[in-house]
């Protein structure tokens, strides 16, 4: 499904991805973790189009989309969520799934009049099934800079299936949510694996991303230390080092 | 009574070219470059019935669609640049279109007379409206049917998806581009819409006025355009003939009475506006809250009832 060959990104002189080799299967709950700083968020932005590659190349399904513009990406079928939430504050939690219907498979009608000034039957069905599912069905009429914390994490999400993806990347999606909601979080994972969904997962909660991922990888200064399923990546001495510091013996 | 009339349109005319403003503005894009599209509307349209000899409308939708035409190339090279730096690129670009008639001639001879456009002097005798005996009220109704038309149009547009897209990159570029915007092609097309509905303003006004030259045209025009629409705030369309009203019809003319005083407290009125609405005159709040108590009235006494229980 997605698949990053020797990725690297240089800021000036800082490595903030250097060399990662990373491949996801279609189907698949994929986990990145490591370190604050170590790359994460920046490989969502090389993969979903917002940062120009400096090195490597970012294949997805079989297409080299190394040099395609954000939006064509998407398009592809790539969608993901912000680590910061970035909301369309002006816009009605309905509009702002509205727009963001530009996916491959996205229930839009063809034509310029239906699909841009006139209504659509499917994509309104669409819209509230996607509301209903992240049990924002009440709010749909609200401006989204009016709703909860916890509603506009669900509202972001929510907006990014609306173009209907098949690889979603989730930035820290558990980032300032309660037990309950991460709860929550987790089952609308798995039911949308159900669905086949592919996701990339960037999580610092890690009992989410050792109980929901199905493999994952470590990143520390911008490499890949370690990979594999998460039992194994628990274990692992080059984790532990990287995350709880190297131990001294004295 | 006449005085009421001509305030009626230039209200109207200033609305149109509030509104192409008002369009680059959704896009978050602000844009001193509506008063040269006003020039091109302006310049283009009046050559046509004078010196083409063409029917007004016609001449009018020409100098529309030339003027949404250069909107539409400029567009793409202006919009490289973000922010101050766009104020300067379109401002430059104003500024060379205002200097490009203040050199352009080409004049032809009719009768005793020489009629077109002539450099500094600028382009007189736009005289379709008394040639065809059109009487000052002719002109204001045919003006404000124009502008009801394209703020009809421009509503609609507002409450469809195109509408929402637009409003979404002006709200969050990187979240828009993520959620499969294409924000150059909306930036542009949105720049084009305004290039339209100001080349459309701008012929208008030189047949109302019957003699135009590139003064009229210069930055202050174009400040006007995106004080109207920053003004009016970007709810919807109303909001920037409120601003039009607002601006022309009280400060400018209601204020005449004070002489040189009106132009400091212009200035203090905007500044006080701008506090006490900084969403604009016209927001959301008021939006929704004019809509309830429209709503409200309308609504059948059962419906009401019911929502009690």
């Amino acid at each position: 499904m997605l698949e990053l060959n020797a990725l690297s990104k240089h800021f000036g002189g800082v490595r903030a991805v250097d060399g990662v080799d990373l491949s996801v299967a279609a189907g698949e709950i994929f986990g990145l973790i490591g370190p604050n700083g170590s790359g994460k968020s920046t490989i969502v932005n090389l993969v979903c189009g917002l940062f120009s590659v400096t090195d490597g190349r970012i294949l997805f399904r079989g297409e080299d989309i190394t040099r395609l513009p954000p939006h064509q990406r998407t398009a592809r079928g790539i969608a993901r969520t912000f680590q910061n939430i970035r909301l369309f504050g002006q816009l009605t939690v309905w509009q702002n799934l509205w727009v963001a219907q530009n996916g491959g498979q996205a229930p839009v009608e063809q034509g310029f009049f239906r699909r841009w000034l006139g209504g659509s039957r499917r994509a309104r069905a669409e819209i509230e099934r996607t509301l209903a599912f992240f049990d924002l069905a009440h709010k749909q009429g609200e401006l989204a800079a009016n709703l909860a914390f916890g509603e506009q994490r669900r509202l972001e999400f929510a907006r990014a299936l609306a173009g209907r993806p098949s690889l979603l990347l989730l930035d820290e999606p558990a980032a300032g949510m309660n037990a309950e909601e991460i709860a929550q979080l987790e089952e609308r994972i798995r039911k949308l694996r159900q669905q086949g969904l592919t996701v990339l997962l960037i999580e610092h909660h890690m009992e989410l991303v050792m109980s929901v991922t199905d493999r994952i990888a470590v990143l520390n200064f911008g490499q890949k230390i370690a990979e594999g399923t998460p039992a194994k990546v628990q274990a692992d001495p080059l984790v532990r080092e990287a995350y709880l510091g190297t131990a001294k013996v004295a | 009574m006449d005085f009421y009339l001509g305030l009626l349109q230039i209200v109207g005319i200033h609305t149109l070219l509030g509104l192409s403003a008002y369009c680059v503005l959704l896009t978050g894009q602000v844009s001193l470059a509506q008063a040269g599209f006003f020039a091109i509307g302006a310049y283009v349209a009046g050559m046509l019935t004078v010196l083409g000899g063409w029917p007004l409308i016609p001449a009018l939708v020409m100098g529309s669609l030339v003027a949404g035409l250069i909107a539409c190339a400029v567009s793409f090279p202006a919009l490289r640049v973000k922010g101050l730096m766009l104020v300067v690129a379109t401002l430059a670009f104003g500024e060379a279109v205002r200097l490009f008639f203040f050199n352009f001639t080409y004049q032809l001879n009719r009768g005793e007379l020489r009629i077109g456009p002539h450099g500094g002097e600028g382009f007189r005798q736009i005289r379709y409206f008394p040639e065809h005996g059109w009487t000052t009220f002719d002109v204001m109704v045919f003006i404000w049917v124009i502008v009801m038309a394209v703020m009809a149009a421009l509503w609609w547009m507002d409450h469809s998806r195109a509408g929402a897209v637009l409003r979404a990159v002006g709200e969050d570029e990187v979240a828009a581009q993520s959620s499969g915007i294409n924000i150059t092609a909306v930036k542009v097309f949105a720049m084009t819409i305004g290039g339209l509905i100001a080349g459309l303003g701008g012929g208008l006004f030189a047949h109302y006025t019957t003699h135009i030259e590139h003064i009229q045209f210069g930055v202050v025009l174009a400040t006007f355009a995106v004080a109207y629409s920053i003004l009016g705030g970007l709810s919807n369309v109303f909001g920037t003939l409120l601003a039009v009203i607002f601006i022309q019809g009280f400060l400018i003319e209601g204020l005449r009475f004070l002489g040189d005083w009106r132009n400091l407290l212009f200035g203090a009125l905007i500044l006080l506006a701008m506090n006490v609405r900084p969403r604009g005159l016209l927001d959301a709040g008021t939006t929704a809250a004019l809509k309830r108590l429209f709503v409200r009235n309308k609504e059948p006494a059962g419906a009401r009832a019911q929502r009690a229980e």
